[in-house]
Formats: structure tokens, C-alpha cells, sequence
């Protein structure tokens, strides 16, 4: 149970980054994860498998491109819509058809898409590891603080504050983000004006798991796609919507980058323990600001 | 919700029942004995968690931490320390109590889903220590070979043994349900408010219900030490809260024997699906979403409706 070695600013500030580009993927699937749970209603326990048919996505597509650059950039674009393709099968199938019901079972039946997700994506993909190579521009690492860090690193690093911008852009300046987040409102009100509230759930929904799915392609060059990665990030992200705000994007930005940092911190200060100091920070906001950091739309 | 008491038919039903359970080990193989055996643990826990859930309305998000304290109790005492046995399974149930009352102190002043989510976090610490700390709970191997007493070591002693520890527990949970404090619970569930507005103190009720609640799941976890010998990081991470959860709306949560039902169902399906294929996952959402669409209301709910018109007038009441 001995601390890290090599306490110093270098390593505190390269390994401050690495946190900083962990945030970025899980403030990406967590912004999906919140965009659902403020429009619907849902706690969408099915998100975390949506990343990870993402991450597969983005494998094969990457694969059938003979692990090309262009191989590369095609599976972080087409991945996110494989995921979004298959959310709205999902949702236009079933899922539509319940929301009348009481959330409690809205929880039950995106669990049941959990698992039914999880044990196809084990039929499709099988158990092996697979990992994909960026291409040359993204490979290698730069040096910084005189530790070296991966450049793929520094790619979410622009990645994230994009994707912020985007979905800010979306839900402030388009039609469809102003209606659904009226929806997330007052739902009732949005369909006495005429609007069909069936689809503008059908539209959330899809958006927050091509969001999910965003995350799933970003994430394959840093880890090795397997299986049960899907409950490794689902608890993580509901946490950190919850400490953030539910439905509040930018509250989900800053849960993940509180998630992300006192994750890669902890590495640095007690490596054992290190998956301890994140749940940690949780209780501590959650005891201080019992409804999250931000106005949640609950 | 269903105040059905106890009738002469429903007596002799669950004596039959009692007596078929007294005499299956001498029928049945081991591999059956032991489902059954896992199937009785596992409706404790559910049962457990329904007593907040069903009753309460608490979102009692993580209930697998109090079921893998009780079982970590219990294994490290008869492992690592030359105290009397029975000292061992009397602190499991101890230890999940005090930690639900720690954690439940905490969490009740959160409702609902901030209530689930900071349980969720205090859980997943509990977890990550049990996970990580190898010198003191063995890490992610567990601790296997729990030196067990001689009387319930073999498998069928084992199994009398859990079902006569389950009797004692659902009797003792039902009657809780049915007193002063349960109705009491109930009542806080469907108004909190007015509970709140004749005098009862609302938070300390549902911290006391959940002290009851973690007590039992520890009784649980004990009950799964004497089945499985061992323990392992895996009863207290989050998937098996979920588990545990989704037993009780399965089963019916408004109803008392539900959860039973509910971990029955899932038990089984993992086991005889597991057999034919490795997909038994795939086929259990598909079997919780038909669920979902034709039985609203759980399985036994359904059972309750469809064969006790008078239950469904309660249904009715409630205004679903």
C-alpha cells in the first residue's frame, strides 16, 4: 500500500491531461445519457451497451478498411450512426410503446436491452480483445511537462470542447433541440401546440445514443475493445449525470471532468486505491449539493 | 396494498409446499438441491429489498452491498479469526445492519433517484475497497474455503439448514409488514406528505425500514457463505443490485410473495438456459420484455388478479 513514486509537478501535470482526456469520452456519453434522461424521462441503463456496439462499430468498420487512415476516420464517423441506426429500430419497435407506463418499468425494459445489446454484440463479435491503431498523424506522443503523452490524447482534448459546442448549438439554435427541451418541460404542453411528441422522444432518444455511440468509436484507440465495457461506463456515467445536474449538458461536463481527474490523480496518489477516489468525490458532492452541481430539469 | 390475511387455504397451499421442499432432497440430484438451495438465498435478498422497495418506495439502488457485507463478515470471522462459529453468522446480519444504517443516515435525505445515485457511489467505495485491499478481503479472488461447522457442511444439510433460516425470515418479515410500522411504511409510500403532516417522522421511518432491510440481506449473504463456502467482490458490485431489483419488479413488487417469484424466474432461467446455451442472457431480456408488454403488474401480481377478484378490486382502488 505504498503512494506513487515521483510526486512531482511533471507528473502531476501530464497525468492531470491523461485525466483530461479521459473526461472528454465520458463527458461525450454522459451528455448522451443526459440529453435522454431529461427528454424522456428514462434512466437508459441500455446506454452503456450502445457505447460499446459503438466501439465494436468502430473496430470492423476500421478493420474493412483494411486499418487505413481513411479506415480510421470513416469508423468515427459511420460508427456513431451504426449505434443510432439501431437505437432508433429499438425505440421505433418497442420502446414507443411504453411510455405511459411507470418509469419503473421504463427501468426494467431498458435493462432488457442491456442485456439482450450485450449478449449480441457477444454473438457478433465474440469474446476477444481487439484494438485499433490511430492513424500516423494521431500515433506517437508529444512531450510535455518532460513526460511524453500519446497525440491521440490531445485529439479529445479538441474532440470534447467540439462536441460541447455542437450539442450547444443543437439545443439552443435548432428547431429540434428548442422542442426538446420544451419537451423536457412540459411534455404536455409541447403536444397541445401541435407538435408530435412521440417523434421528438424518438428524435432525443436517437440522439443520445449516436452520442453513446460517439464515445464508443472515440474510445478504441486508448483501450481494448472487449466485452463488459458496457457495465464498466454505464455506472460511471450515471454518476456523473446525477452529480452534474440530470438533463443538464453542461452539468454533465462537469461531472466528467470531476470523474475524470480525480480518477487519473488517484493513479498518481494511491494506485491501489485509485478506483476509490472518484466514488469518493460523488458522495462528497452529492452530500454537499443533494440535487447536483447544476439545475438539473427534473 | 394486498391486505389478503392469512386464510385455511393459503395455510394448507404453503404447508404443502413446506413439505414437498422438506422432502425433495431425497428425490431430487445434487445439481437441483443446489438451484433450489441458491434460489432460497437469492428470494431472501429480494424479499429483503422489497421491504424498502415494494413497501416504501425507496430506491434502494444498491442493496447487493449489504448482501456481500453480511457475506464478507461472516467469511473473514470464520477464516481469519479462532472465534465460536455461530459468533460468525450472528455479526454477518450485524454488520449489513450497521452498514445500511450508516449508509441509509447518509442517504435519506435524498428522495428517490439522488437517494439511489448517492447509495450507488457509497456502495461502489465499499466495493472498491473489498476489490482492491488483497491482505484483508483477498482482492478480486475473494476468499474461498471458508472452514464451515461439520453439522451444516454437506450440501443437504446446508439446504435444510437455509430453508428453516428462510421460514424464520419470511415469517418475521411478514410480520413486520403486517404491524403498526409496516402500514405505517406503506402508508409513507403512498403520502409522504400527509404521513408527514399527522405526526410521523417520515425520515427516521424509512432509515428504520431500511436498517431492517440490510439486516435481512445480511441473514442472505450469511446464507450464501454456507452454500458456496466462499466469497468474492462480485456480490457487491452494482450488476447484482440490479439483479436483485429487477427480481422484485419481475416478481410483482406490490405484492408480499413476489420477489420470491421474481428470483425464482431468474435463478432458474440463468441455470437450465445456461446448460443449452451461453447466450441465456440474450434470452432472459427477451423473456423480461414480453413481460414487460402482457404482465404490467409482475408475475404474481398478474396470478393475484387473475384468481382473487377481490385483490383486483384493491387494484382497482389504487387507480391503475
Amino acid at each position: 500500500m505504498e503512494l506513487g513514486q515521483g510526486l512531482d509537478l511533471a507528473s502531476l501535470g501530464s497525468q492531470l491531461l491523461v485525466g483530461l482526456s479521459r473526461a472528454m469520452i465520458l463527458f461525450v456519453v454522459c451528455a448522451g445519457l443526459s440529453f435522454v434522461l431529461g427528454v424522456l424521462r428514462v434512466p437508459n441503463v441500455a446506454h452503456g451497451s450502445l457505447y460499446m456496439i459503438g466501439a465494436f462499430a468502430a473496430y470492423s468498420i476500421f478493420r474493412f478498411f483494411g486499418s487505413s487512415t481513411a479506415g480510421f476516420w470513416l469508423a468515427l464517423i459511420l460508427a456513431p450512426f451504426v449505434v443510432a441506426l439501431v437505437s432508433l429500430i429499438a425505440e421505433r419497435a418497442l420502446f414507443c410503446h411504453l411510455y405511459q407506463r411507470e418509469h419503473l418499468m421504463l427501468l426494467l425494459f431498458t435493462f432488457a436491452l442491456m442485456l439482450i445489446f450485450g449478449d449480441l454484440v457477444k454473438l457478433t463479435w465474440g469474446p476477444e480483445y481487439c484494438s485499433v491503431v490511430p492513424p500516423k498523424m494521431l500515433r506517437g506522443s508529444i512531450s510535455v511537462f518532460g513526460s511524453s503523452l500519446p497525440r491521440y490524447n490531445f485529439f479529445l482534448l479538441i474532440v470534447g470542447p467540439l462536441v460541447a459546442i455542437a450539442l450547444w448549438f443543437f439545443t439552443n439554435k435548432t428547431k429540434i433541440g428548442k422542442v426538446s427541451r420544451a419537451a423536457a418541460v412540459d411534455r404536455e404542453m409541447v403536444g397541445v401546440i401541435g407538435i408530435n411528441v412521440s417523434w421528438v422522444f424518438a428524435a432525443a432518444f436517437v440522439i443520445g445514443c449516436y452520442l453513446a455511440g460517439l464515445g464508443g468509436a472515440l474510445v478504441v484507440p486508448t483501450v481494448s475493445v472487449c466485452l463488459g465495457m458496457d457495465h464498466d461506463i454505464i455506472i460511471e456515467a450515471f454518476l456523473i449525470v446525477t452529480i452534474g445536474g440530470l438533463g443538464n449538458m453542461w452539468g454533465a461536463l462537469v461531472g466528467s471532468l470531476i470523474f475524470g481527474v480525480t480518477q487519473s490523480l488517484g493513479v498518481l496518489f494511491w494506485p491501489q486505491f485509485a478506483i476509490v477516489f472518484p466514488y469518493a468525490a460523488v458522495v462528497i458532492v452529492l452530500l454537499l449539493r443533494p440535487r447536483g452541481l447544476l439545475k438539473s430539469v427534473w | 396494498m394486498f391486505k389478503g390475511t392469512i386464510d385455511v387455504k393459503s395455510l394448507r397451499f404453503i404447508g404443502a409446499i413446506l413439505i414437498l421442499l422438506l422432502i425433495l432432497p431425497l428425490i431430487f440430484p445434487r445439481f437441483y438441491i443446489y438451484m433450489l438451495a441458491l434460489i432460497f438465498v437469492t428470494s431472501l435478498l429480494a424479499m429483503s429489498l422489497n421491504v424498502v422497495l415494494g413497501h416504501g418506495m425507496i430506491f434502494q439502488f444498491h442493496h447487493g452491498v449489504f448482501y456481500g457485507v453480511g457475506a464478507y463478515t461472516t467469511a473473514l470471522m470464520l477464516s481469519k479469526t479462532s472465534l465460536p462459529m455461530w459468533l460468525g453468522f450472528v455479526a454477518g446480519p450485524i454488520a449489513a445492519a450497521l452498514v445500511g444504517l450508516l449508509i441509509g443516515w447518509f442517504c435519506i435525505r435524498l428522495t428517490r433517484l439522488y437517494f439511489g445515485m448517492l447509495q450507488i457511489s457509497l456502495g461502489s467505495l465499499i466495493w472498491a475497497i473489498a476489490f482492491r485491499w488483497y491482505a484483508f478481503t483477498g482482492g478480486d479472488d475473494g476468499i474461498h474455503g471458508i472452514p464451515l461447522p461439520s453439522l451444516i457442511s454437506s450440501l443437504n444439510s446446508a439446504y435444510y439448514f437455509i430453508l428453516i433460516i428462510l421460514v424464520i425470515c419470511l415469517v418475521a418479515l411478514y410480520l413486520i409488514l403486517k404491524s403498526p410500522f409496516g402500514s405505517t411504511l406503506e402508508a409513507i409510500r403512498d403520502n409522504p406528505q400527509r404521513c408527514e403532516a399527522v405526526g410521523v417522522n417520515v425520515r427516521r421511518h424509512q432509515l428504520k425500514a431500511i436498517v431492517i432491510a440490510t439486516f435481512f440481506a445480511g441473514v442472505a449473504g450469511v446464507l450464501f457463505v454456507v452454500l458456496e463456502g466462499s466469497v468474492f467482490p462480485d456480490l457487491l458490485f452494482w450488476v447484482l443490485s440490479l439483479e436483485i431489483f429487477i427480481m422484485c419488479l419481475l416478481g410483482g413488487w406490490f405484492t408480499f410473495a413476489g420477489p420470491v417469484l421474481g428470483a425464482a424466474i431468474m435463478v432458474s432461467l440463468r441455470t437450465f438456459v445456461g446448460i443449452f446455451t451461453e447466450y441465456w442472457t440474450l434470452i432472459l431480456g427477451v423473456i423480461l420484455i414480453l413481460l414487460i408488454f402482457f404482465l404490467p403488474e409482475g408475475v404474481m401480481g398478474y396470478f393475484l388478479e387473475r384468481f382473487r377478484p377481490q385483490a383486483r378490486e384493491l387494484a382497482e382502488g389504487r387507480g391503475e
